[in-house]
């Protein structure tokens, strides 16, 4: 993928608009099929690699249109199978394509309710652009209708035309329910089942809500500004929101209902302990869990050192160990952060990464170096601190349980780096403080909770969803969870 | 909630603060530690062990040296002002049994999370043998409070001011040596006192429990800043502690790790002394 600029990239679009209008109407599935996908216009990776901003600018307007144009309008529309929370998806880009985007956004809200960051952090590319007939047609995903873009364009004019509007609220019913967790599940229940009409209590453990919108997600692929629009969205329908506040320490999950008055709780905690490697000196000074590092850099604004208390390492050669988002966001914010030279060490190659194709192209633009079929076999350090990292090199065996060809290592193809930070984002084992202090939940032997199709857990009154009960898993699909757990809980309350 | 109620000055540099926290006061037991955060937008999370609550009150106390830059704001902070945020209780708490007798061995501001357990251990029906040392007279906390618990409270200075002269760690021998030995050892301090706790009661297999205060941000399992080696295994002290068995933990590599900002914060604690400095100088050109 190589640079262009938005000037450019805007330039094409209103030329190809201008064609596309002098084709007859309505378009034929063939003049669709020859318009060319849109790019997203993104800040120069070089000026980008050393500021916060966000990288991805969205859509110009001439660019929406013509990519809204390039949609089939499918009658079995198989885009919105694809999606977890079923964004009626032809209907939205109906509008679009029709320099509509007030009834676009009408559309997606009813099913979504966070479009403004689904369309940036969603893995469209495996969900609701996979089976794109477009895509299909065109034999690349890569092809397929933007539909993520368009998501995020119709949910960003919505924001700057003002304050959306609030969802409506059903009359008060007297129940009461408590969320645990305001990340993306959270937020999703708190919104379905207030609009139901119940009060709602949304608690947080961090001192700021949103969970890993907020402390996970750096600020270049999802501005905090957003996250804050949408739990004002959550305020104004009445949803009280509880900072600081670790259910499981400061209150137990049973005592909120036999204590507090809850008519049940929904736990969506939420991502758990890092996972390390187990490799010699993994606690030198300087080496992070991703979850550490991006905390600092997000959350506590350690990237802002002229105002922030809470430091961060200005590391110039920095290790990252992983090949997910995560890794990518890390090894992002390393850059940002002042690092010369970032490394992302991943014991497999690009095709089984699991991160987002984007992510990965945004990553190498910017500078990140990529070290494939590679593995770190220990950190190496001297009083205390990290000096280097020893790896070794990898091929690919045979196919593992997963259909990924599984790394063998190479014996003897020992090599080491010099580096001044490490960090490690191997993802996350589930976090035992809820199973630890409330008794009869059902865990399974990963830690995560038991639920069934909908949400409920082993206790009465008790739902769960996100990355607790998933493992780790993305925003939309905390989301989709979340949904239907606040069915069920409005199916709970109904009686 | 968060208002101080309360604030007094027990040392040089020591604060006793009495912060309404009725949630936090309610649930915390003892070994239970919180975070506050002065600052929504840019301030630091810091842990510190809660010293003893009041339920009618509703309030929990904190007791802290002012050494960094967030404990310093705190130290200035007045009777009626809110901590911006706090969070707690976290931690496991204190395993509190009848273990026979427990020696309760306190350094400096350890002395204030050491109460709340010697207390429980006391109710819980051990006797109960209190050491507690400090650098010099002036820096003696929680000996009244201390006394009124048992009436074997050691009290030793590094300088003789006060007490015996020397370190924790005679008395505790002593107490080993003694038949019958103690059941347990509770030591918190600053980490080489605690490791050298462990050391001393190590030879003489009492049981040693420390507890860690390490950097940490969550104070919940996210983040793993906390991490320490213990029995050869990384353990959060977060969610795994704030205790552990202290003839396990590595406490060379915990000391390290409490140090891996120290050139920031030497340099976020100057930043008042350069910047009067060069005023100063400003001045005198």
């Amino acid at each position: 993928m190589t640079f262009q600029t938005p000037a450019s990239l805007q330039e094409a679009a209103r030329q190809e608009w201008a064609r596309i209008q002098t084709l007859p109407q309505p378009l034929k599935p063939r003049d669709r099929l020859a318009i060319p996908p849109q790019e997203m216009p993104a800040q120069d990776p070089l000026a980008r690699a050393k500021n916060m901003r966000e990288v991805a600018l969205g859509y110009f307007e001439e660019q929406m249109r013509v990519e809204a144009s390039r949609c089939l309008q499918c009658k079995n529309a198989p885009c919105v199978a694809g999606c977890p929370v079923r964004i009626d998806i032809p209907r939205f880009i109906a509008a679009l394509a029709a320099g509509d985007p007030a009834t676009a956004i009408a559309v997606i809200k009813e099913t979504s309710l966070l479009p403004a960051v689904c369309g940036r952090v969603c893995p469209q590319e495996t969900q609701c652009q996979a089976p794109c007939t477009v895509g299909k047609s065109l034999k690349s995903v890569d092809k397929a209708v933007a539909i993520g873009r368009l998501e995020r364009y119709a949910a960003d004019w919505e924001r700057l035309q003002g304050q959306a509007a609030a969802p409506e609220v059903a009359p008060e019913t007297g129940k009461k329910v408590a969320v645990v967790g305001s990340g993306p599940a959270g937020i999703t229940v708190a919104a379905d089942v207030r609009r139901a009409g119940h009060a709602v209590v949304l608690f947080e453990a961090f001192h700021k809500a949103g969970g890993v919108l907020v402390y996970g997600i750096p600020e270049f692929r999802l501005p905090k500004e957003i996250v804050r629009a949408e739990l004002d969205t959550l305020r104004r329908m009445g949803v009280e929101l509880r900072t600081n506040f670790v259910v499981g320490r400061t209150r137990k999950v049973t005592d909120l209902i036999e204590k507090d008055g809850f008519d049940a709780v929904f736990i969506g905690s939420g991502a758990g302990l890092p996972k390390f490697m187990n490799i010699p000196g993994e606690n030198l000074v300087g080496v992070y869990s991703a979850n550490e590092y991006l905390t600092r850099s997000n959350l506590m604004r350690a990237y802002d050192r002229e105002h922030a208390v809470t430091p961060i390492h200005a590391a110039q050669r920095v290790a990252v160990l992983g090949g997910g988002n995560v890794a990518m966001d890390a090894a992002r914010t390393a850059l940002r952060l002042g690092a010369s030279e970032v490394h992302l060490i991943y014991r497999r190659t690009e095709a089984e990464m699991p991160a987002r194709v984007e992510e990965v192209a945004h990553a190498k633009e910017e500078g990140v170096q990529f070290h494939i079929l590679q593995n770190a076999k220990r950190i190496l350090g001297e009083n205390g601190k990290v000096t280097g990292i020893e790896c070794l090199r990898y091929e690919l065996g045979e196919p593992d349980a997963s259909g990924r060809r599984r790394p063998v290592e190479i014996p003897g193809s020992e090599f080491q780096l010099p580096m001044d930070a490490v960090i490690v984002a191997i993802g996350n084992e589930s976090n035992p403080l809820i199973e630890q202090t409330t008794p009869g939940l059902a865990v399974d032997k990963n830690g995560h909770i038991v639920t069934d199709e909908n949400g409920r857990t082993s206790l009465p009154r008790v739902f769960a969803g996100g990355d607790i009960v998933l493992g780790a898993a993305t925003v939309i699909l905390a989301m989709g969870e979340g949904r239907k757990a606040a069915a069920a809980i409005n199916e709970l309350l109904r009686a | 909630m968060n208002q101080i109620l309360f604030k007094e000055q027990l040392a040089p540099n020591v604060y006793r603060l009495r912060v309404h926290a009725p949630l936090i006061a309610e649930e915390r037991q003892p070994g239970q530690f919180v975070i506050l955060q002065l600052d929504t937008e840019f301030g630091e999370r810091i842990p510190l062990t809660i010293a003893d609550a009041n339920l009618a009150e509703g309030s929990i106390t904190l007791i802290f040296q002012a050494v960094g830059k967030s404990t310093k704001l705190l130290a200035q902070m007045q009777t009626g002002e809110k901590i911006a945020n706090l969070v707690g209780p976290l931690g496991r708490p204190t395993h509190i049994a009848k273990f026979g007798t427990v020696v309760c061995v306190g350094g400096g501001i350890g002395v204030a999370p050491l109460y709340p357990i010697a207390q429980a251990m006391r109710r819980a029906g051990n006797r109960l043998v209190v050491v507690m040392g400090a650098r010099s007279r002036e820096l003696v906390i929680l000996e009244p409070e201390m006394r009124a618990l048992t009436d074997d409270v050691v009290v030793c200075t590094d300088d003789g001011s006060y007490g015996r002269r020397g370190l924790v760690t005679e008395p505790l021998r002593e107490l080993c040596a003694q038949t019958p030995k103690p059941d347990l050892a509770v030591a918190i301090g600053p980490p080489l006192m605690m490791k050298f706790c462990a050391e001393t009661t190590r030879p003489f297999g009492v049981p040693t429990v420390v507890s860690l205060n390490t950097i940490m941000i969550d104070g919940t399992g996210m983040c793993g800043g906390c991490r320490v080696t213990v029995g050869g295994r990384t353990k959060f002290v977060c969610v795994d502690g704030p205790e552990f068995d202290g003839h396990q933990v590595d406490f060379d590599q915990m000391i390290q790790r409490l140090g891996s900002y120290r050139e920031q914060e030497r340099l976020a604690s100057a930043g008042c002394n350069l910047h009067d400095e060069a005023v100063r100088k400003g001045l005198q050109e």
